[in-house]
């Protein structure tokens, strides 16, 4: 019975914990030049040190998409310009958001929570308390504004180098001409695809940088323990990704 | 000066500190000394507020430091400095920027004003020049003193040191203690110092409190010490045969 019990238990004492640490990060900075400078510096961090994977995965995506759909639609009555149209909205709605930032929740993700938890570990962070600082302000609020105006920017970029992937790809490989690709992807244009994509973007966003600052910002032990710490601050990202993928697209679709 | 009240603290069911009461005087460099595990780290984790006694009481002049909100602690704290057993300085920021840190963050200095004080606190702890290094470029001894620099930046009221000559050759240990003492003399600073150095016992002890196993059994200063039947504080500060035949030596002399 216990045992039954002390998973609930746990999960609750984590869930008020990070809601008390979200409450202390978002309280008035001491400085906000201190606070602007970490905001810029972080959007350096993740903005400009995630464009190279970010435009591997992306071309890769749209253009695996693109030649699946081609042999999947092969010999059946459906135009061949529907590829254009397909792979842009799977990159819309779903690859560009959701995989770019499962990848981000890895590159980004971890790095937060090993950037935290080993000032955490050096006592960098008690060396700042007793200066006076709210260290869960200055650590974590930068990291969550830069990924939040960052991020759908790099979502935005992802989708374009998908939709450019699957040309590369449908036109490369002679199925189609380039212009049947560009009418498919100008066909059935829905504006409220690009909404939940940056609606998705910016929860996505939210729930990696604050689960990863969460878990390093707690971490205790030695080095050991700030790889698990890593390493939970990746997989949690991604089931809170995932599970909030499916709650946004049963609530923007329905 | 600080006052702690009937301090006691425990972690689950393990009691690590059991009723302390102590006043610590301005002016004069208090010592916490004591064998590893004594409770001394706790003890001033607990004075500087980065954890909360069990139950007991804790002043800085006439406030209750236990009984303060988030903001009233932080005001105080900008009255503290601490120099922390690995020196806590951050890794990324070169010496300069280190120190002026917690300019940045608490004070409306212009950029001139703040480098004059970064320099002349870099002079006072003898480490003109060393602007531009970065902490992995300095020795653990230039290290410590820039932890001491930094701790001293704002001209704090209160000043703590946990264990400053931990992996320290005798010789920059007593460069530190005397460093130290100098700075708590000059500026009227409280200053507690935790240590099991007993160098700096007989070199700095202004007022000395033994504990062991997590109660206070001595209070004295080092005058003191040699002529005490203490028999915790004998085995503590004269542990090896050498210090023993030293100490039986001159007390024969008188």
């Amino acid at each position: 019975m216990d045992f039954i019990l002390r998973a609930p238990k746990r999960l609750l004492f984590h869930f008020g914990r990070y809601l008390l640490l979200m409450r202390n990060a978002f309280n008035r900075p001491e400085k906000w030049s201190m606070y602007w400078k970490e905001i810029l510096r972080q959007m350096d961090d993740i903005g400009i040190g995630s464009i190279v994977i970010v435009v591997l995965i992306s071309i890769f995506m749209g253009a695996v998409a693109a030649i699946q759909f081609i042999y999947q639609l092969d010999g059946q009555l459906i135009p061949k310009y529907y590829i254009g149209y397909i792979v842009r909205d799977l990159a819309i709605i779903e690859s560009a958001p959701t995989i770019t930032c499962l990848v981000l929740a890895g590159k980004v993700g971890s790095n937060m929570a090993a950037e935290i938890g080993g000032m955490r570990q050096k006592e960098h962070i008690d060396a700042m308390e007793i200066m006076g600082v709210n260290t869960a302000g200055y650590l974590i609020m930068p990291k969550v504004v830069a990924a939040l105006v960052v991020i759908p920017m790099l979502v935005v970029f992802s989708a374009f180098v998908a939709i450019l992937g699957g040309y590369i790809a449908s036109v490369g490989s002679g199925e189609l001409t380039g212009g049947e690709y560009l009418r498919g992807t100008r066909s059935f244009f829905l504006p409220n695809n690009v909404n939940m994509m940056f609606v998705k973007s910016l929860v996505f966003a939210f729930l990696l940088t604050t689960v990863s600052c969460y878990k390093g910002y707690f971490v205790k032990g030695g080095s050991v323990e700030l790889g698990e710490a890593s390493t939970q601050a990746v997989v949690y990202s991604n089931i809170l990704i995932l599970l909030a993928d499916y709650i946004i697209a049963v609530i923007l679709t329905g | 000066m600080i006052r702690a009240e009937n301090i006691f603290k425990s972690f689950d069911e393990t009691e690590v500190l059991k009723d302390i009461s102590i006043t610590f005087e301005a002016g004069k460099t208090n010592l916490i000394i004591g064998r590893s595990g004594a409770g001394k780290t706790v003890f001033l984790k607990l004075l500087v507020g980065l954890l909360q006694p069990t139950k007991g009481k804790i002043w800085y002049s006439d406030v209750d430091f236990t009984n303060l909100g988030k903001k009233e602690v932080r005001q105080i704290r900008m009255d503290v400095g601490m120099l922390f057993q690995g020196s806590a300085l951050f890794d990324s920021l070169t010496t300069e920027e280190n120190i002026r840190f917690p300019l940045d963050m608490f004070t409306k200095m212009t950029t001139k004003e703040k480098k004059d004080q970064v320099n002349r606190v870099l002079e006072r702890v003898n480490l003109e020049g060393s602007n531009d290094k970065y902490p992995s470029e300095i020795s653990g001894g230039m290290q410590k003193r820039v932890g001491i620099a930094r701790s001293i930046v704002l001209n704090p009221k209160y000043l703590f040191c946990d264990e400053p000559n931990s992996g320290l050759d005798p010789k920059t240990a007593l460069l530190i203690d005397e460093l130290i003492a100098d700075i708590t003399y000059e500026k009227n600073i409280t200053t507690v110092i935790n240590t099991h150095d007993m160098n700096s016992v007989m070199g700095i002890g202004d007022n000395i409190a033994l504990l062991h196993l997590g109660k206070l059994v001595w209070k004295g200063n080092k005058n003191e010490v040699m002529g005490s039947d203490n028999k915790l504080l004998q085995s503590f500060i004269f542990a090896s045969p050498f210090l023993q035949r030293l100490r039986d030596a001159a007390l024969s002399k008188g």
